[in-house]
Parts: C-alpha cells; sequence; structure tokens
C-alpha cells in the first residue's frame, strides 16, 4: 500500500474564522456521512454470507455509528438550541440529512457493499488524516480516534475487494459491475462547495483537492491488486451534501426513525 | 502522535487519591470481565476537585457499547466507596490504544485464553502488515487469522494450527 504523509491544514490569514452554523453544517455532512454507512451496514445483520462477516460488518457499522453520535452531540451543542445527538438522528428529513449520496447506496450483494465500503474508507481515511490537525480542537480530537478505526475498516475492506477481483470469474464480474455502477457517486466526494472552501480557509477542514491524490492513490493500488479497471469519471455530481438525494435515503430512514417517532423518547 | 499512557500516581498525588484507584482496579470491564478497567488503560485520571471525585474515561472504540455500561459501574463503585456525585468525564484525547493495556492485564488476557496485543502500534502508516500471534493454549505462532473481526470491537478471530484451538486476539490498535 503506498503511504503518503497527512494533509497538514492551516488558516489562511488571520482574520478566517468559521462561523457555527458552517461549521455544524461541516460537521453534520461527517456525521450524517457516518451514520448512514452505519445503518446500511447494519442491514447486514443476521444475513451476511458468513459468520464471520455478519461480525466484521457490525462491527464496522458500530464504529460508525459511534462517529456519528460524536459528531452529532458536537453538532447539537454548536446549534445551540439543545438537540441531542438523538434529536439529531432521528428527528431530521432526508432534505435535511447532508450525507455523500454514496453513502445510501443499497448494500445489494457483498461484494457491491464492499466495493461502497472501500470508496467510502478511503475517503474517511484521507479526511480524518488531515483533520487530526484541524484548527477545531474538538473535531481533531474526534478525528485521531476515528482515524484509527478508519484504517482498519480499510484494511477490511481493500482485503475482500482484493479477494473477490482476484477470486474466481464470477466474484470478479460482480465486483467490477459494482465498481462501474457506484463510480459516479465518488465524483462529489471532490466537489467543494461554500461550506468547505470556507472550511478550508478557516484551517478547519482539507481543501478537497488536497486530500483527492491520496484518494486515488489508495484506490488506484487496491484496484491494481484486485485486477480490476478504475471506471471512467461521469460529469455530473449528486449533491447529498447539500441535502439532495438519491430514492434511497428516505426508506433507509423511515426504517431507521420509525420507533423514535412512533413513541418519542423511547428507552430501554 | 506519541501516546501517553495514563500516569497514576502523579507527584502531591494523596492517599485518597490511590483510594480512588483501588475502587476502579475493582470494576471489570464487562466484556472481558478478567480485565479491570484499570488494567485496559482506560482511566485517565481520578481526583478530587472541589470535594468531589472526578474520572475521566476514555473509549477503546468510539461505537463501543460497554462505555456506557463501564460509566455506571464506576459510579456505583465510587458510591460504594462512600464517593456520592462522582462526575466522570469522556476524555477522546489522546485517543486510548492497547498499548495501553498493562503488563498485569497482559497476563491475564493470556491467562484467560486471549491473545494479548502482540506489537506495539508505534508505526501509524502500517496497513497491510500481520503480526505474529501466539496462540494462548500451546504458545506456538502456527496460527491463522480467521477474521478480522471477532466477539467485541477489540478483538479478532484466529486459530491455531499446531493445536487447533479457536481463539480470540485482542488486537492492536
Amino acid at each position: 500500500m503506498s503511504t503518503q504523509s497527512a494533509v497538514r491544514l492551516k488558516a489562511a490569514g488571520s482574520a478566517a474564522s468559521a462561523t457555527n452554523h458552517t461549521l455544524m453544517r461541516y460537521v453534520l455532512r461527517l456525521a450524517d456521512t457516518s451514520l448512514v454507512l452505519g445503518q446500511r451496514l447494519g442491514e447486514w445483520v443476521g444475513h451476511a454470507p458468513a459468520l464471520e462477516e455478519d461480525l466484521g460488518l457490525a462491527n464496522l457499522s458500530l464504529d460508525l455509528i459511534g462517529q456519528a453520535r460524536l459528531l452529532l452531540t458536537y453538532a447539537g451543542e454548536l446549534e445551540g438550541r439543545a438537540r441531542s445527538e438523538d434529536d439529531l438522528a432521528m428527528g431530521r428529513d432526508g432534505s435535511d440529512y447532508y450525507n455523500l449520496a454514496l453513502a445510501e447506496q443499497p448494500n445489494g450483494d457483498f461484494g457491491r457493499t464492499i466495493v461502497r465500503q472501500v470508496l467510502l474508507d478511503a475517503f474517511q481515511l484521507k479526511v480524518y488524516e488531515a483533520l487530526q490537525s484541524s484548527s477545531d480542537a474538538r473535531l481533531a480530537e474526534v478525528a485521531a480516534k476515528a482515524l484509527k478505526e478508519t484504517r482498519y475498516h480499510f484494511r477490511y475492506s481493500a482485503g475482500w475487494l482484493v479477494r473477490l477481483g482476484d477470486g474466481t470469474d464470477e466474484s470478479h464480474r460482480r465486483v467490477q459491475s459494482a465498481l462501474d455502477e457506484l463510480w459516479r457517486f465518488t465524483r462529489e466526494l471532490f466537489i467543494a462547495d461554500d461550506v468547505d472552501r470556507e472550511m478550508a480557509e478557516a484551517g478547519v477542514a482539507p481543501k478537497l483537492a488536497d486530500i483527492e491524490p491520496g484518494w486515488n492513490a489508495l484506490i488506484d493500488d487496491v484496484l491494481r491488486e484486485a485486477t480490476l479497471k478504475r471506471p471512467p469519471d461521469v460529469p455530473y455530481s449528486w449533491h447529498g451534501k447539500r441535502g439532495e438525494h438519491t430514492e434511497h435515503l428516505g426508506y433507509l430512514l423511515a426504517e431507521m426513525q420509525f420507533l423514535h417517532r412512533a413513541y418519542p423518547g423511547a428507552s430501554w | 502522535m506519541v501516546a501517553v499512557a495514563p500516569v497514576r500516581t502523579q507527584p502531591g498525588s494523596t492517599k485518597l487519591e490511590a483510594e480512588l484507584w483501588r475502587v476502579l482496579e475493582r470494576v471489570p470491564d464487562p466484556e472481558i470481565p478478567v480485565l479491570s478497567i484499570v488494567d485496559l488503560g482506560i482511566v485517565r485520571y481520578a481526583h478530587i476537585e472541589r470535594g468531589h471525585v472526578r474520572v475521566g474515561l476514555t473509549p477503546t472504540y468510539s461505537g463501543c457499547p460497554a462505555t456506557e455500561v463501564i460509566q455506571r459501574s464506576v459510579r456505583r463503585a465510587l458510591e460504594d466507596a462512600g464517593h456520592e456525585d462522582a462526575v466522570i468525564d469522556t476524555v477522546l484525547s489522546p485517543p486510548w490504544t492497547s498499548d495501553w493495556l498493562s503488563e498485569a492485564g497482559k497476563r491475564k488476557l493470556q491467562a484467560f485464553g486471549i491473545a494479548p496485543p502482540a506489537e506495539s502500534v508505534s508505526n501509524p502508516r502500517r496497513l497491510f502488515g500481520t503480526p505474529r500471534v501466539a496462540c494462548p493454549k500451546c504458545a506456538s505462532t502456527a496460527t491463522q487469522l480467521v477474521s478480522e473481526f471477532g466477539s467485541t470491537p477489540c478483538k479478532a478471530h484466529y486459530r491455531c494450527t499446531a493445536c487447533l484451538e479457536p481463539f480470540d486476539y485482542f488486537k492492536c490498535l
């Protein structure tokens, strides 16, 4: 695996400071991508092809939901309206979710789940690496914790992609077709908008263009070893991080939020 | 990043603080009850602040379901020892590492049938290296990784090809 050093963050100019609103929006993007992906992986519990993978995917899910909890709690504090992690997770509709559209794509078969996981693990790995040096101390400490877990996730997902891609004709065909289908969602990862730019200027978050080469290197290495072909980039993008989602998110939220909405404040 | 293990006895620490650590040493990890939370290295500090006990705990994994159980057990243990209204902080930074597992903790794991972490995590660039893990039953290093994930977030699943025993490995993080 290629290793590069993490992007170091620096505030541009002394006047640059992020507003709480923009910072909250940025934190929600990170939180929602982890939460939605964690919920997707949780759908495998009891259904994975082998007990070991059932446990593996559930463990990934648990880490991701744990990361989401830390981030949602922080987002609630930034907002200052006393919304808890649960309020934010269970009380927002799809258009107020800011996860990357890739995270909400359905599991499909095990191979498709692994392809989605590799693409997002590599992305979170590069983001968390950079966020360790964020000017926002809280984000930096969550990132340092999450990075350790994400490295382990990538090791798991990349290991499986190599086995499936460089496996039988059938497994190769299935993961290549999942990769071809999911690739169009990767463009969103590196398209910066005002939130991304403001966060980068304030030294809170990396410039997306700065972490893109690192992501490319990780992905190209894994694809080469897995004997898979990198699909061509598409000229269009989804905007999950602006709250514009594919039709799949609504169904996911309906299942995830049902209990909390039907029985507000339920606990056990 | 250089992670520093929790310092138990700081200069100027009182008899009372030493007693707090003894109380915490009796709080078991709910998922690996052979280990105390002190063995596990998740107690960051324990001291008296303005007449109240203040304890800092760090989670092993962001989503470890044992975290809340541990907080409740710590509160109860302190109450049993006569310390009401303890303040329990969650300390994220620096993040927990398996390097903080005490030597006593590693021996207890081994005796319990769980292979302790095989190496230090000092090299953060290591992504695909595989550590040599010794079987906790027969000590052979002829072992195979079965799954990156085991019965709890902090363990992986191995098997010994010498004595054929399957076992849990406390993974390095």
